[in-house]
């Protein structure tokens, strides 16, 4: 009960954070621009003629991801070894496990609600169709958990440094790699070189495993695996912060 | 309340601290001397928890920092180096958050945010972002989130660094008044405030702590500690040391001074004169014409040099 309570607290005060400075604005707009380009003009939503948005609209979210969520984890803990408020927060009566979920909560919450902002595309569809909002709605919770995985990722690589740019590109390479082990060209080149590996290469990318979500699919196996990658992340992440201070 | 055994902290392959022990009991304020790099804020980081120890152990009130690091650091208010805090956040925000995660809820949390702030004199910058703080006063916010929920052990890391005079002199009261009912550590490279505020100090230096005792005790340390200075007139120098050398407990006499026919000689003592000297070269110089005689006290900034430098020492006495 305590714990929560702890969690709660980092929780809050790190959403405050987001929101006394521009970044929160900067990066919602951003991200709903995108969206909105995406889905309307490159991605074909009128053409297509169907009353759906699988492809048009959640087909991208993991190439959105790959830049803003990042971008948004970048800060949680590079941001507090650089101005040395982690020796604050590490002393107080709280274990690193509540900071460190505290922390992730926060930006996930932020994360949902951007994709909440997402609402007038699913408005639209609505008013111009008839989609299967079952559909829609395993999607979305599909986005918000491979957002998640990304920014347990991102956890890490913040963890790693003090700069919040290094944070940003290594965990852009590594969520890009997680993009593209379950990109069709990159498996069509990898079904000619190794053929055996494939199902593995794939297994590990987010692609594969948003790809259930998309068909409306909630399969455990799924959620299994981004709750795993986001179990795992945080699990280095505070073994990282511990070798810190271990010298 | 702090009981520090055999600590030590090993980073590769430097020892930053080496085999220290001491304890801080309640109503004690100990001062942490030491030059720079000796070692101080890594035994504190350690006391609070912050840093693993690679050997030895920290129990704070009878909780040992590693086995029961949150009972620990319930009784721990820690300022660390350089006073930092949430940039993003209010002063006031930023105390809330600290209150609440020390447990403080409701009343008791608005309660203890108004008495720090009236303690600290942040009631001008509540609304104020850290950021656009002066130095002052975001150390001041920092010292605040630190005895919010009145700790009954303060670890302070150089509570007084950066402050103006008034500040210092404020920071040094305050913690003089909160030393009666709580267990302080401080360190500070400032000697006069180890006299302000402390009733025990450690000077430390390449890890392993090298004096321990009452500033009073330290200073006895001291080659000035019972030192007389004399100043004469109408006396050739020469003939004064002569006369002083004749005095049994004169260990040294060097000239300070020597101009308009008047003559400063200072006379060191041999171990055990116990403050008698003075009255020995009293009755030595009685025949000359005596402008002053002075028993010196011992001096802080000379027993820090001579234990942390012993070579270089020599030459500044």
């Amino acid at each position: 009960m305590n714990a929560w309570r702890n969690v709660w607290t980092i929780t809050k005060r790190e959403l405050a954070a987001y929101f006394t400075s521009p970044l929160a604005y900067v990066f919602i707009v951003i991200f709903l621009l995108l969206c909105g380009f995406f889905t309307f003009f490159v991605g074909g939503f009128f053409e297509r003629q169907e009353a759906s948005l699988v492809r048009p609209f959640f087909d991208w979210h993991p190439w959105f991801y790959l830049f803003l969520v990042p971008a948004v984890g970048m800060r949680l803990w590079a941001e507090e070894r650089r101005v040395g408020t982690i020796e604050l927060l590490l002393t107080m009566p709280i274990t690193a496990w509540q900071a460190i979920l505290g922390k992730f909560l926060a930006s996930w919450l932020f994360l949902a609600l951007a994709l909440a902002l997402t609402f007038p595309v699913v408005i639209t569809v609505n008013y111009l169709g008839r989609p299967d909002n079952g559909v829609i709605l395993t999607a979305y919770v599909g986005s918000w958990l491979m957002a998640g995985a990304y920014l347990a990722i991102s956890c890490i690589t913040s963890a790693l440094t003090r700069s919040q740019v290094v944070s940003f590109i290594i965990s852009l390479v590594v969520c890009l790699f997680l993009i593209l082990a379950g990109f069709p060209p990159v498996i069509n080149v990898l079904e000619q070189v190794a053929p055996k590996l494939v199902d593995l290469v794939a297994f590990f990318s987010v692609m594969t495993h948003f790809e259930g979500f998309q068909k409306g699919v909630l399969d455990s196996r799924d959620i299994l695996f981004f709750l795993s990658v986001i179990g795992f992340s945080l699990f280095t992440t505070s073994v990282i912060l511990r070798t810190h201070r271990a010298g | 309340m702090i009981k520090v055994q055999n600590l030590a902290k090993v980073f590769g392959t430097k020892r930053a601290v080496d085999d220290v022990s001491f304890s801080v009991n309640r109503g004690e304020v100990l001062g942490f001397l030491g030059p720079n790099g000796a070692g101080k804020s890594t035994t504190m980081r350690m006391i609070t928890g912050f840093l693993p120890p690679s050997g030895g152990s920290v129990s704070v009130g009878g909780f040992d920092i590693v086995e029961h690091p949150i009972e620990a650091r319930r009784l721990i208010g820690y300022l660390p180096e350089n006073a930092p805090a949430y940039t993003d956040m209010t002063v006031h925000g930023f105390l809330n958050f600290a209150a609440e995660i020390r447990g403080l809820r409701g009343d008791a949390r608005k309660q203890a945010v108004n008495r720090v702030v009236e303690m600290c004199f942040l009631g001008s910058v509540l609304h104020q972002s850290v950021e656009t703080l002066s130095k002052g006063y975001r150390h001041r916010t920092c010292f605040a989130q630190s005895i919010i929920h009145d700790p009954d052990v303060l670890v302070m890391d150089e509570p007084t660094d950066g402050l103006d005079p008034n500040q210092k002199h404020e920071v040094r009261q305050l913690i003089r008044r909160m030393g009666e009912k709580k267990a302080i550590i401080f360190s500070t490279h400032i000697l006069e405030e180890v006299d302000a505020a402390c009733s025990r100090a450690i000077i430390i230096d390449r890890g392993k702590i090298v004096a321990n005792g009452t500033p009073q005790e330290l200073r006895q340390k001291s080659e000035w500690a019972g030192a007389v200075t004399l100043r004469v007139k109408g006396v050739a120098a020469s003939a004064v040391t002569a006369k002083l050398y004749q005095v049994p407990l004169v260990k040294r006499v060097t000239v300070v001074d020597e101009k308009d026919g008047r003559v400063t000689v200072r006379a060191f003592p041999k171990s055990g004169a116990n403050g008698a000297l003075a009255q020995a070269i009293g009755e030595a110089a009685h025949e000359w014409q005596i402008e002053q005689l002075q028993a010196e006290e011992g001096r802080l900034d000379e027993v820090f040099r001579s234990i942390t430098m012993p070579d270089t020492a020599k030459e500044a006495a």
